[in-house]
């Protein structure tokens, strides 16, 4: 029993058709019971009812980087072992990526304009964000204008590899470029740096319910590709026949 | 290699190698500049770094789609790949004569520029200096971009689209060193910050070039 195993594409498949029921529910309770939970929490001395927004600000922007990680392990796997899986993985996972970063910008214009009073602000976390948005659009894009599915997993691996180190150069040139408006790190461990308990596990339970619903995306956008994958290999072979 | 560099260079100033076409379209871009922002040298003067330097970028993305389309359409590129020279030697050379067509011209036109838009003349040699050790960087990873995008048939908004992303570092600390230098400041660590990339990129772009070529040749 290896993890390779699920580089199959018959065995990912019969393996997330029962996963993929406990993904949902976890996910759909996770979000909602996350977000209804930190709805409830008192409101904060400072920022009054806008800090409720945290709880969809912090975990999209959580999922946001740590998607495009995702892709990165899923596009070296494919390189590297060349299993179709982790290419097709990496393909689906791309959307949800830029989805998220386009709520954690949002959700961050809407928390910024009553906090900072501008809606924009060309500060290095906003900066870096929108960088990788673009980063995810050119991925996207590339995907899309490759017909031959296998050049379009390699190329879109290598651009994928390329955009990390610079998505990551980029994060820290940015700060060289202008100073901060955003805070630090939100689960700063530092003494007098941490948020109360209050907001802090509400945070905690809808970072786990967009973690849960992040995978039941990305397992069903999966099983959609490697089933319109077969698809294609069927046409092609009655088109032969 | 030097065989190949300058078959590069001489089909690219041939008529219809679009030889100059940047440098053309970098003083286009400094003359609207004035005709949006307005002539006062006040306006112009703070905002003349960034646009020289985001000129530069442009004006070397109009030629990017060059470096491997022409090659790729009449099979020379196939010859390449099959050549004695690694495949990342000629993606290095390639660029390089990307550099020596567009970037260079425009090093050299980029004074002239710089008055245009007001630039002080305390910042020139700094203007100067960052080009020369930037824009290599956005030809090799022009270059990248290219070899990513050879195969598609319309390739060139996507190119942009792949292309301008990756340049944003180089295009940080070379306006920054600009603006330094206008305003007298230091300006030694963006310059080594930028040198830095300008090298990194040099050394490992080719073989993610070459990797996209291989696969695109396939």
């Amino acid at each position: 029993m290896s993890i390779w195993e699920y580089a199959n594409p018959t065995k990912f498949m019969r393996t997330t058709d029962r996963l993929l029921p406990w993904l949902v529910v976890g996910a759909v309770i996770g979000c909602v019971a996350g977000v209804v939970w930190g709805f409830l929490t008192p409101e904060d001395f400072r920022q009054g009812s806008t800090v409720k927004i945290v709880f969809l600000h912090v975990p999209a922007a959580m999922m946001a980087i740590n998607i495009w990680v995702m892709m990165l392990i899923a596009s070296l796997i494919w390189i590297i072992r060349r299993h179709h899986v982790s290419a097709l993985a990496a393909k689906a996972a791309a959307p949800i990526g830029a989805v998220m970063t386009l709520i954690a910008l949002a959700t961050g214009a809407i928390w910024g304009q009553p906090m900072w009073g501008t809606w924009w602000e060309w500060d290095p976390r906003l900066t870096s964000f929108l960088i990788l948005f673009l980063f995810y659009v050119g991925y996207i894009a590339l995907w899309s204008a490759i017909e031959d599915p296998d050049s379009a997993a390699d190329l879109t691996g290598v651009l994928c590899l390329v955009g990390s180190v610079f998505a990551l150069l980029s994060r820290y040139a940015v700060l060289f470029w202008n100073q901060g408006l955003h805070q630090g790190a939100s689960l700063s461990v530092a003494p007098g740096e941490r948020m109360s308990a209050v907001y802090r596990y509400p945070l905690y339970l809808s970072m786990l319910g967009f973690f849960l619903l992040f995978l039941a995306l990305l397992v069903i956008r999966t099983r959609t590709e490697i089933r319109r994958r077969r698809l294609a290999a069927l046409q092609a072979r009655e088109m032969r026949a | 290699m030097i065989a190949l560099l300058r078959r590069d260079l001489r089909l690219a100033t041939r008529a219809g190698g679009g030889f100059g076409l940047g440098v053309a379209f970098f003083l286009i871009l400094c003359t609207l500049v004035p005709f949006g922002i307005g002539p006062d040298r006040g306006a112009l003067a703070p905002v003349a770094p960034g646009i020289l330097w985001v000129g530069a970028l442009l004006s070397c993305l109009l030629s990017l789609d060059r470096i491997f389309a022409l090659d790729h359409e009449d099979g020379s590129l196939d010859l390449l790949a099959t050549a004695p020279l690694p495949l990342e030697g000629a993606v290095a050379v390639k660029a390089l004569a990307h550099w020596i067509t567009t970037g260079l011209p425009l090093i050299l036109a980029a004074p002239v520029f710089g008055v245009l838009l007001q630039l002080p003349g305390r910042a020139m040699p700094w203007l100067l200096a960052s080009l020369l050790i930037g824009t290599p960087a956005l030809s090799m990873l022009g270059a990248f971009g290219a070899a990513i995008t050879v195969g598609l048939r319309r390739g060139g908004m996507l190119l942009s689209l792949l292309v301008l992303p990756l340049y944003i570092p180089t295009l940080i600390f070379g306006a920054e060193i600009t603006r330094r230098g206008a305003e007298g400041a230091g300006t030694a660590t963006p310059l080594l910050f930028l040198a830095g990339i300008t090298l990194a990129v040099m050394a490992l772009i080719p073989f993610a070039a070459a990797a996209a070529l291989r696969v695109n040749l396939r």
